[in-house]
């Protein structure tokens, strides 16, 4: 990719913003790469690890929360356990994402984002995950329908999906939770 | 002795046969494994990605439950264990967290009720010579690659569960039940966890890794201690071959499962027929023993 190095003051874009959430000093990474050579989906992703911070170093503003591996990075904290600098790299993506999240910024492939709302929709229900639930949400709202609609009969067959509701939990303090730990919104999307 | 013992939501779904084998073993052992009252979700990855509070208070919710009950609290599921791990480390590092957290769960909680993995009871409460004393069949050289994971592991400074980058304390109890545990380069690799629906793409790459690793290490089977690494490993060999032409046929046991074959329990009782990739080879092997 191409970094454009402008008269920007280095201090500008979301950088201060990413430190704050996360609580790491991103001025201590000299690129040594090991978090990108590390990283699972390292090669996959537009911009590895080490260039994303690379890029918040150079004053990278909001355009940097629509990288593909802000919904990539699955928290592996392998970048975390090899950083020379001890930098945290796992909890800068955390960052990274609760600012997205905040800003609204459009979801890129596979659309994460609609899985964990699928997901954390069954917890406030149920209290519990429901498999089938959060599966048939995610696949309407992502329209992937027909994806692995072949494992279900195995699946079912060997009872390694539940059909049944979870029961059992207690949903008043799981609603209390969602309610008091509301993340809000900047601006609608 | 007695332990809360966190299920964890897929013991119902897609790891009931992690759940009974943990539970079959636990009795074989005279372990006694009480379900707190009204346990809830931890959050898993889902609520880890949404905010830091709801990631802490889920977890919370329940540790406040174990603690009511004078107990340690033992998880099966890495990512439960994960989580409940780093919601007890945040809640006892930081005030402020306590008090977010007490004030979303509705009671004071200060982060201090011990978490362990049931692989970790095993071996540092009951200890590898008194389960080898209770031995009734052996792995007869079983060459297993032991897969551990991201959750286990990492962060190293919460978890405090085993070695990052090259754990051992699955490949010790394999060789306990005299199994040949292989050294091999992707123990610690990640298997795409929670993209499976999402990027099954990353999965399948990932998983495809892993399990050539493992093959051509000469592995018979990959012995994990997670259910969301033996649900990618296990259901994704078709989809590999489909998309790369590479076949496998490896089959991903849950240790807990090799253990209670090695305590002569029965298959069924294990919920070995539950794996996509049968293992029935290796169980007729240890049951002929």
């Amino acid at each position: 990719m191409t970094i454009r190095i402008t008269k920007k003051s280095s201090r500008s874009g979301i950088v201060g913003n990413i430190e704050e959430l996360s609580g790491v000093n991103l001025s201590t990474c000299y690129q040594c790469k090991k978090c990108s050579s590390g990283c699972p989906v390292g090669d996959l992703a537009g911009s590895p690890p080490s260039e994303i911070i690379r890029r918040l170093h150079l004053g990278a503003d909001e355009e940097l929360l629509e990288s593909d591996i802000v919904w990539m990075c699955m928290s592996c904290e392998t970048c975390s356990a090899r950083c020379p600098m001890g930098i945290d790299i796992a909890a800068v993506m955390d960052a990274l994402r609760a600012l997205a999240l905040k800003k609204g910024t459009p979801a890129p492939e596979g659309n994460v984002p609609l899985f964990n709302r699928a997901l954390l929709t069954t917890v406030k229900l149920f209290g519990r995950t429901y498999d089938m639930g959060m599966i048939a949400a995610y696949k309407l709202g992502a329209h992937k329908f027909l994806q692995d609609t072949g494992k279900f009969p195995e699946m079912l067959k060997k009872k390694k999906i539940a059909l049944i509701l979870p029961r059992g939990s207690d949903k008043k303090t799981v609603r209390r939770i969602f309610r008091k730990t509301q993340v809000k919104r900047d601006s609608k999307p | 002795m007695k332990y809360a013992y966190f299920p964890g939501c897929s013991a119902h779904s897609t790891a009931r046969d992690s759940h009974m084998s943990t539970l079959a073993v636990a009795h074989a052992l005279d372990i006694e494994m009480v379900e707190p009252i009204g346990w809830s979700c931890c959050g898993a990855t889902a609520a880890h990605q949404t905010g830091r509070v709801l990631a802490a208070a889920l977890p919370a919710a329940n540790l406040v439950l174990a603690q009511h009950m004078g107990m340690d609290m033992v998880a099966t599921c890495a990512a439960c264990y994960n989580r409940l791990k780093i919601a007890n480390f945040e809640i006892s590092h930081s005030p402020e967290m306590r008090e977010h957290v007490s004030d979303a769960i509705g009671r004071d909680y200060d982060g201090s009720v011990r978490v362990i993995h049931f692989v970790e009871l095993l071996i540092k409460d009951i200890g590898l010579k008194s389960i080898r004393s209770k031995l009734k069949k052996s792995l007869d050289n079983l060459k297993v690659a032991c897969f551990y994971g991201c959750l286990l592991v990492r962060p190293h400074d919460v978890m405090q569960f085993d070695d990052p980058e090259n754990p051992t304390s699955l490949d010790n109890l394999v060789n306990m039940m005299g199994g040949e545990s292989l050294d091999w380069p992707h123990k610690v690799e990640c298997c795409g966890g929670g993209l499976s629906l999402t990027r099954t793409d990353v999965v399948i790459r990932l998983t495809d890794s892993i399990l050539a690793m493992a093959q051509e290490s000469g592995a018979e089977c990959i012995a994990v201690a997670c259910p969301m690494c033996q649900s990618n490993l296990d259901m994704r060999q078709k989809d590999i071959t489909k998309a790369t032409g590479r076949k496998y046929n490896m089959p991903i046991i849950y240790t807990t499962q090799l253990l209670g074959l090695c305590l002569g329990l029965s298959p069924k009782e294990l919920g070995l027929e539950k794996l996509i990739v049968p293992a029935d080879k290796i169980i007729e092997v240890i049951e002929g023993k």
